[in-house]
This record gives C-alpha cells, structure tokens and sequence, in this order.
C-alpha cells in the first residue's frame, strides 16, 4: 500500500458495482439492454438511446491506447513519487474511453493504439485501484 | 433581428498573484468600477448572474452593494466552459423584459496564498482540496492519477496532434502571439516579450504541455454591466450590442472518457450554425475573437470549432502569426488573454471584447465592429457574438 493514498472514491448506487469489481480485481461495465452500447463511467440511463435498462458484466480489460501525457507537475501528493508518469486515455474493446496511469512502459515506447491490459492495485481495505500496462 | 441587450459598462481590479483581499472585495471593486464606467449606481441594478465556483453568492453580493430589486439572478456552472452562457443568461433576461440592468461578475482570489478556506469554491485550486473520498466525476480521474486541468487538456491537445499533425511550435505560436499582445498591455502581468525558442526551453508540465502552454493564476475581478435594448440608448457609453449566441453541451462535458466518446465535433458544429445563423454574419466578418485560454490547445480548438478554418487546420492557421495583431488572419486575446493578462476565468475577455468594439484597446484592430467571444471548448460550451 502507498504511504499516503490518493483521493479514493465514494461509491453510491451507480458506481458500487464498478468499485466492488475493482477490489475482485474485475472491470465491470454497463451495457445498455436496449441498444447494447457499453458505457463508461457508470449511469442509470443509456447516453445513446435514454434506455434505463441495463445489464453489468466483466470487460476483457484490454484496449489501446487512444491519447497520452507524461505528468511532470504539478500532483497529488500520493502521486509525487511516480513524477514523470504516464497517464493514458484507453480505448476498451468494448468501446468506452477510461483514463489510467500506464505503468512498464518507457515514454518514448508509447504510442496511439499501443495494446493495453488493465491491473489492479489493492491500495487501500476497500479499495483496488485499475491502471494499465502494455499487453 | 434587433439586439436585445448590450454590454454598456465594464470594470476590474488590479490583477495580481496575490491581492490579499476577500472575493467579496473583489466582486465589489469590479462590479462598483463597472457600473461607474456605465453611469448607473447600485440601485439601478436589477439583475444579477454569476458562477457557482466563487464564494459570493447573489444575496450576499446584493446586500453588500445594496442593489436594486434583483429580480433576474442566475448562478452557473462549468466556470470557462460556462463563462458566455453567464451573459447570454443575462442578455436572454433583459429581452424577455425580466430585467433592465444586469450586473455579470468574475471574481476569483485562486492564487495559493489568497486561500483563505478548505471549500471548494474559497481559492486555491479545486483539485488540491479535493475530498479523501470523491463521490462525483473526479472518481473516474483523481484516484488514478489524473488530477489537474492541464493533465486533461494535455490529453486534448496529444490526440489533435496525432490527428491533425499539430505540433508543439503551434501551440507554442498561441503562446507566444498572446505575450506579444501583452506587452502592450499595461494591465498584462506577463509583459516580457516571449519567443517560440522561449516556449520550447519551458519546462514541460504535462506533456505535451509545456509552462508557457498555461495560463496563470490570478488574483482579481471583472463586471460587465448589461441593460435592455430601450435602456442601453441613454446610458453613458455607445453600447456593445449581443448580436448572436450559442450554447452546446450534448451528452458529453469535460472528462476525458465522455469527450471523446460522443461526436463532440457534431454538437459544436451546430452550435457554430445556430451562431452564425442568428447573427446573420461569418466567421470571415469578425474582426477579432477572445477566445478561453486556460491552455495554449484550447485556442486551435476554438479557431476550428467556430469556423475560422477547417477541422485540423488551425495549426497552419495560427502559424507564423495568424492570430497575432496587427496583421493576422484573426487577432485573438488582443489583451493578452487567459495565458499573459490574467487568468479572471475568461471575464477579462468581456472586457477586452468591449475595449475593441469602443476603439480603446492597447492592440486595437482598426474600426472593429465584430467581436466573437468564445467559452472553454473542453465544457460545456457556448460562444457570444458582440457588435459595435
């Protein structure tokens, strides 16, 4: 566990289920009943077709990277030991965008559509915190 | 379509790193400069809009200055995204006869030593005061690392250049034409001349972002006093008139994981249609835009999103000094913008928008008559089209 935590989330009953997949060490997401479009972040309604009906499951956990920064400066304070890391924007297989530290990659190997695999971090007793890592 | 408002007097503070003042302070000295610019006091003040990211409220600001009947007042959210929709919210009152005169205020004391408390909206910046436990969008973003406004926009700004073969020198361009507005500018707290070669030895930030890619923090304030179309006739200055606006949101704001996601090019295509067909003009007749500067990307956005060139194209149109004045394409931030004058959350872009429509700018564009003033493209998003 990392000496000091960073902001860790609250969940409600939106986002409990993301988070509890988080500490199965699973990416759960949403995926519409009616259209089928998977979503993220988590929310009771389908931004494409309204639909409230929805069902969660286990994403493979794999993407590409679709964007890219090395953090210099400034962070958080649970964060200060890692300057520079990368941040990546992931394009998931399923489709929606997250955002996560991508760690065991030099800066100069990263690239648009670099294979991604997503690891979780026990940081915290309720906690496990998704980052990323080239597949 | 006649006009149905006007911006008919302006107002500021000092800026400054550090002013050692309350934001209570700094909206009475800019909303009190600004209604003496107009010529009207404090009880002819029917109307009142601000945002929510500030600790004055409507009813405190009210009875501190002791306004009239305020009987229009809206508070708004998504600060520079949010920044036009603030005086369209008031141009929409005063034609629907809701008021006659309404005071919009920006005042900020963000600076790290004016933060006199632990809330979210009493200075410093937001995203060191964030909770040890986040129940709102910033769950999907701080937890993993990604905790400040540059780092969002560093992810913009890398995936324009990807697309678009923008480079670091175009950014660096936005840069450095908003200095050289600045040096002019006696208000500017950056007024030493900057050079390309200045922003590429700046140290990065987050990459692809450099220092010189953001703006600055600041202590300070601006009002703009608006009025209806009948009461902007008699007061002391030629009005400014709102000739057009738009606003966008579409299903997307500003996290990163939405603002890909969703066709915002769609939504801020129409908005730019919707604009321009009500104002019943092109991006080719403005004479100058301000655009929000929070970061040096946001300005090519703003360029490709309202229609000055194609989607894309703003890294050639900037470069070489498209957007510098005198003799750009576009001169925008004329002032000096978000990046060189100050950063009042896009409010010192009324002003300076106002100072170009009455001939009175440090960098003036010769017999301005249209100005385009433009929000935050990384939010919720709007722009206001201002006439002489």
């Amino acid at each position: 566990m990392a000496d000091v935590l960073p902001p860790l989330p609250q969940p409600n009953p939106d986002t409990q289920e993301f988070w509890d997949g988080c500490r199965r060490h699973e990416l759960r997401l949403q995926r519409c009943d009616d259209c089928g479009t998977a979503r993220f972040s988590p929310r009771p309604a389908c931004p494409r077709c309204a639909s409230l009906r929805h069902t969660w499951f286990t994403a493979a956990g794999r993407g590409t990277v679709y964007s890219w920064t090395i953090v210099h400066a400034p962070t958080l304070p649970a964060f200060a030991a890692r300057v520079p890391y990368a941040m990546a924007l992931v394009e998931l297989e399923e489709g929606p965008f997250l955002v996560g530290q991508l760690r065991d990659c030099e800066p100069a190997k990263i690239r648009a559509g670099l294979r991604v695999a997503v690891r979780f971090e026990d940081v915290a007793e309720d906690v496990a915190l998704p980052h990323w890592r080239p597949a | 379509m006649a006009p149905p408002a006007a911006i008919v007097g302006i107002g500021q503070t000092r800026f400054a790193k550090h002013l050692g003042i309350s934001e209570a302070q700094v909206a009475a000295e800019a909303i009190h400069a600004a209604l003496a610019d107009a010529g009207l006091a404090p009880r002819d003040v029917d109307g009142l809009c601000l945002f929510d990211i500030e600790s004055n409220t409507v009813g405190d600001v009210a009875a501190m200055l002791g306004l009239g009947d305020v009987r229009f007042f809206s508070t708004h959210s998504h600060g520079g995204g949010s920044y036009c929709a603030v005086v369209r919210s008031a141009a929409t009152a005063l034609a629907a006869g809701h008021a006659s005169v309404v005071v919009a205020f920006r005042a900020r004391n963000r600076g790290r030593r004016s933060s006199f408390g632990k809330g979210y909206t009493e200075g410093g910046r937001p995203w060191e005061k964030i909770a040890p436990r986040i129940a709102g969008f910033y769950q999907w973003q701080v937890p993993f690392g990604l905790v400040s406004p540059v780092q969002e926009m560093a992810l913009i700004a890398r995936r324009h250049m990807l697309d678009h073969g923008t480079t670091e020198d175009h950014l660096g361009e936005v840069a450095v034409a908003m200095r050289h507005h600045a040096t002019r500018n006696p208000n500017a707290l950056m007024r030493e001349p900057m050079t390309l070669a200045d922003h590429r030895a700046s140290r990065f930030v987050a990459e692809p972002l450099r220092l010189l890619d953001c703006c600055l923090e600041t202590d300070g304030g601006c009002a703009i006093v608006l009025a209806s179309r009948e009461r902007a006739r008699d007061t002391a200055r030629r009005p400014v008139w709102i000739l057009g606006s738009a606003q966008t949101n579409g299903p997307a704001h500003h996290h990163p994981h939405d603002w890909f996601a969703y066709e915002r090019r769609r939504w801020v295509t129409e908005a730019a249609a919707r604009l321009w067909g009500e104002a019943g003009v092109r991006p080719s007749d403005v004479d100058a835009a301000m655009f929000y500067d929070h970061f040096t990307p946001m300005v090519l956005l703003a360029l490709e999103d309202w229609g000055f060139c194609g989607h894309g194209e703003s890294g050639g149109f900037v470069a070489g000094g498209g957007i510098r004045w005198p003799d750009g394409r576009l001169p925008v931030n004329t002032h000096g913008g978000q990046l060189s004058e100050a950063f009042i959350h896009g409010f010192n872009n009324w002003t300076e928008a106002v100072r170009q429509l009455r001939g009175t700018s440090t960098a003036q564009v010769p017999d301005a008559e249209l100005v385009l003033v433009a929000a935050a493209s990384s939010d919720p998003y709007g722009a206001v089209l201002l006439a002489r």
